[in-house]
């Protein structure tokens, strides 16, 4: 989501790190690669005047100044500015508090409203809502079984009188479809409508007709991520046609770098409510501006991983695992296939990826890992003996070639697996050892991994190396863990950069995006 | 606040091992053995390896021939000729950019705050950062030398410039003609990331060829989208076009593969494969698309793989373009949606870049509205 901006951006800041001030011409310059990322990623041109005026005049005042080291200062301000545009904080559905709650999608044609109005009812119906969708799109062809069927397999009722392909009108059938909602107790009420063009006067008259008759809570705009500079007068036309109350994000899982979200939010004003991410019903998310601001600034989005994490795994998992870590025991092929197994129900391995920090450039590569190499593996292990499980130091070349013989695969990629477990072995040990459990975990082990990101591009293998070697680093991880900078926001973003100015210049910033993530953990 | 730092620990380090494992393994395996290439549906197993589990796994293919020729009452869609010139005003009135650019530069005097206006045109029609600035060098030196007083003159060289980028030279005839040497039907695949108009162009391209007398055969290779075939078959009825299609969730490929054969049994001079939408970066999906291909080439080599491009689409459309051209060797560019505010500005890049032209405009909602491109009549349409 987003990698493609966020690696224009870290690309800039890449050279700016070097430079200990920031002189105007530094400052013009950083300001034109952000302009030049911020087009192509089809933020439009107005935005992007007031953004990039926004960041200089704050890049070149007193700000910078301050403790910190300029180029973290230029970041600062801009994941701040993107926070600011994108909407500052999250905005949930608004329900009636008569129901049925009546929510109405509208948008360009292949914008994907007719799939969004299927994963919005089944997230819904995740809620305890019944919810029924009302097919209002009587004009592309088909667009009424397409919904019919969408609501079979959301498990969501359907209500869709006419057959469509021109025939029907759509006012009637969502005047109607209220009667027939409250009559069968369905308490939101999901109208699907046709798409149509910002310049179709006819239609869009149609659009305003149905909302008339239905009274929604919400106007949902639908817009594609992979829209262009016509975001803006798209949705200035829909604003004054119908009127909106929320934008809705979709096709997020391309690569699009999805400006449209930034631009719409500015020149509008209406919050972004929904991402949706894939094609399946359940890629579909609440939209979080912080977290897509942290995101565009290739910090990734720790707080939606950790969300996932706690609905894959119950506490008594986590426990052990955490007692494991911090005993420094021996991390089994046991321990790992339950691992395994625990991250599948997370969701796709690529969009666990894309919600860590620093990984734009491991995500190329792991878009060749297919979900279904965690079958493989798991098929591999399972083949084991419990003995071979826990202690994998016995599995010799007969053992192997049974193991091949069991799972179907060939006894290289047992050597493969066993050869990588036993380095990622050796990693969770120094995560273990390095990590200090309960307290920050893990970053250790991600400063390690940013590390080993690098060898991994130029040497084409990945490196075991498991935390900083840099004592001071983490020292000033840990001090600004215990303590967060609840006071301080700001500087707490990059306290660690301040804090490490002793550093040696290789310091990379990866740590500073942990504070930020410590940060939202301890405000949240 | 404690328990939020163990499952930040235990995902990142969960999602740590994966990596290491899966990248490496992945690697190692592509060493080690290359990618299987899959041949005709018959190979069942193999097929279903292939085929990602949200597609469906269901092998066989009952495929129906839908061939309505008994109904009477037939559309009878309007030639191809003269569409383009038919759609020009309404390309004329959604599209500014022409006319822009023409008033800003035969203003009398053209200062930077002009220029500035000039530049914000052309990024603002999606033409992207490098086109933009290469035209905006082209104009200034041609009104160094040439001046801007005479609008007649201002107008000329924008028109040449205009034509520049759309390039008039590449060849945009669409191959749909019977290979009479091998006896098989034209085959063209019309690909494209979702929503952008697949099934409805692959529509409006068979009523384009019947208008021409040519016997055409639909494909609804498109499985994976609720309503997909039956969307199809009510544009093939209406013509008379047989639809060949497959359950939903069934394998694209055999779809494909069935319907080329049923060209080829009927003699036809065309078949069009309509495919999933699918986005560019769901490897997956891409391979499947591959495949598709592959499979239709065991009867017919492909003469056409369209690319639908929505004119709304901004930079990412080169991306989506690269990536289809790898995988299918895309041979020409639809773009549809012209008839909104859009400007469509990044299929410039695209046919620079990849030098695959645009070969037919969507230009509004009737079934008739998809045009030929014509790159005279289009500049010319654009500067009103």
């Amino acid at each position: 989501m987003f990698n493609a901006l966020s690696d224009r951006l870290s690309a800039t800041f890449k050279n700016l790190r070097g430079k200990g001030r920031l002189s105007e011409a530094d400052v013009d310059a950083a300001v034109r690669e952000i302009r030049t990322a911020l087009l192509e990623a089809d933020v439009s041109l107005p935005v992007v005047r007031g953004f990039c005026a926004r960041v200089k005049e704050r890049a070149l005042g007193s700000e910078v100044s301050g403790a910190l080291n300029p180029a973290q200062q230029v970041v600062k301000i801009v994941h701040e500015e993107l926070v600011a545009v994108l909407g500052g904080e999250t905005r949930r559905l608004r329900f009636a508090k008569h129901p049925p709650t009546v929510i109405m999608l509208v948008g360009l044609q292949g914008a994907g409203k007719t799939t969004l109005a299927g994963k919005l009812a089944k997230w819904l119906d995740g809620q305890d809502h019944r919810t029924l969708l009302v097919a209002a799109d009587l004009q592309r062809p088909n667009a009424v079984d397409q919904l019919s069927v969408v609501a079979q397999r959301a498990g969501v009722g359907v209500y869709a009188p006419q057959p469509g392909n021109g025939v029907g009108d759509p006012v009637t059938v969502a005047r109607d479809s209220l009667v027939y909602a409250k009559d069968n107790a369905y308490d939101v009420v999901i109208v699907d409508t046709a798409g149509r063009l910002a310049i179709d006067e006819e239609l869009m008259a149609q659009a305003r007709g149905i909302r008339d008759a239905v009274e929604p809570n919400e106007v949902l705009f639908v817009v594609d991520a992979m829209i262009g500079q016509d975001a803006v007068n798209t949705a200035l036309s829909f604003e004054e046609g119908v009127g909106f109350d929320g934008v809705v994000l979709t096709k997020l899982d391309g690569d699009a770098r999805g400006g449209a979200a930034l631009s719409v939010r500015e020149v509008t004003g209406r919050p972004v409510m929904f991402a949706s991410t894939g094609e399946k019903l359940d890629e579909f998310e609440q939209f979080h501006p912080d977290r897509m601001a942290s995101r565009i600034l290739d910090m990734g989005d720790m707080l939606t991983l950790i969300e996932t994490a706690e609905k894959a795994f119950d506490e008594k998992q986590a426990a052990e695992i955490a007692r494991k870590f911090e005993a420094g025991d021996d991390f089994t092929l046991d321990d790992f296939l339950q691992q395994m197994q625990a991250m599948k129900k997370m969701g796709s391995l690529t969009k666990l990826m894309g919600m860590m920090p620093g990984m734009g450039e491991v995500k190329k590569q792991l878009e060749q890992v297919d979900d279904r190499d965690i079958d493989r593996i798991a098929a591999i292990i399972q083949s084991m003996t419990p003995q071979e499980r826990t202690n994998s130091k016995i599995i010799d070349g007969s053992r192997r070639a049974r193991i091949a013989k069991g799972s179907g695969v060939q006894v290289s990629e047992v050597n493969n697996l066993l050869t990588r477990f036993v380095e990622a072995q050796k990693m969770m040990k120094q995560v273990g050892r390095g990590g200090g459990m309960p307290g920050i975990p893990g970053m250790p082990g991600m400063g390690g991994s940013k590390k080993s990101r690098g060898k991994q591009a130029s040497g084409g293998k990945k490196s075991k190396k498991g935390r900083s070697g840099n004592p001071a680093k983490r020292a000033a991880q840990e001090a600004a863990a215990a303590n967060p900078p609840a006071a301080a926001p700001g500087s707490g973003l990059f306290g660690a950069g301040a804090g490490a100015g002793v550093a040696p210049p290789s310091l990379d910033d990866l740590p500073s995006e942990f504070q930020q993530l410590v940060a939202d953990t301890d405000k949240k | 606040m404690d328990s939020v730092a163990l499952y930040i620990g235990i995902a990142v380090a969960i999602v740590l091992v994966a990596v290491v494992v899966l990248v490496a393994l992945v690697r190692g395996k592509s060493k080690a053995s290359p990618p299987p290439v899959t041949g005709a549906p018959s190979e069942a197993d193999s097929t279903t390896i292939e085929a990602p589990p949200s597609r469906g796994l269901d092998p066989d293919v009952s495929d129906a021939v839908a061939d309505d020729t008994a109904i009477a009452v037939l559309d009878r869609p309007e030639a191809p000729a003269g569409r383009l010139t038919r759609l020009r005003s309404r390309l004329a009135r959604s599209n500014k950019l022409g006319q822009g650019l023409l008033a800003l530069l035969s203003r009398g005097d053209l200062t930077e705050d002009t220029w500035d206006e000039i530049e914000e045109t052309l990024l603002t029609s999606d033409l992207g950062v490098g086109p933009t600035t290469e035209l905006m060098e082209q104009l200034r030196t041609e009104i160094k030398v040439q001046g801007n007083s005479d609008p007649a003159k201002v107008r000329e060289f924008l028109r040449q410039d205009l034509l520049g980028l759309v390039d008039p030279t590449l060849d945009r005839s669409l191959a749909t003609q019977r290979n009479a040497q091998l006896e098989v039907p034209a085959v063209v695949m019309v690909v494209g990331v979702n929503g952008t108009g697949k099934t409805t162009t692959t529509g409006k391209l068979a009523r384009l060829l019947v208008a021409e007398d040519e016997d055409v055969v639909l494909g609804a290779a498109d499985t994976f989208r609720a309503a997909a075939a039956e969307q199809l078959s009510t544009w093939g009825e209406r013509v008379g076009v047989p639809v060949v299609r497959g359950p939903e969730g069934s394998d694209p490929a055999s779809v494909a593969f069935e319907a080329v054969s049923a060209g080829i049994e009927g003699d036809s001079d065309c078949v069009l494969i309509d495919t999933a939408g699918r986005l560019h970066t769901k490897v997956g999906l891409m391979d499947e698309l591959g495949k598709v291909k592959r499979v239709i080439e065991k009867k017919a080599p492909v003469t056409e793989v369209l690319l639908v491009l929505d004119a709304t689409t901004g930079q990412n459309g080169l991306v989506q373009a690269r990536v289809f051209a790898d995988v299918v060797n895309i041979t020409g560019v639809v773009l549809t949606k012209l008839d909104g505010t859009a400007k469509g500005g990044i299929v410039v890049a695209v046919q620079r870049e990849l030098g695959v032209p645009v070969k037919l405009v969507g230009l509004g909602e009737g079934p008739d509205d998809l045009a030929p491109f014509d790159p005279e009549t289009f500049v010319d349409a654009l500067l009103g």
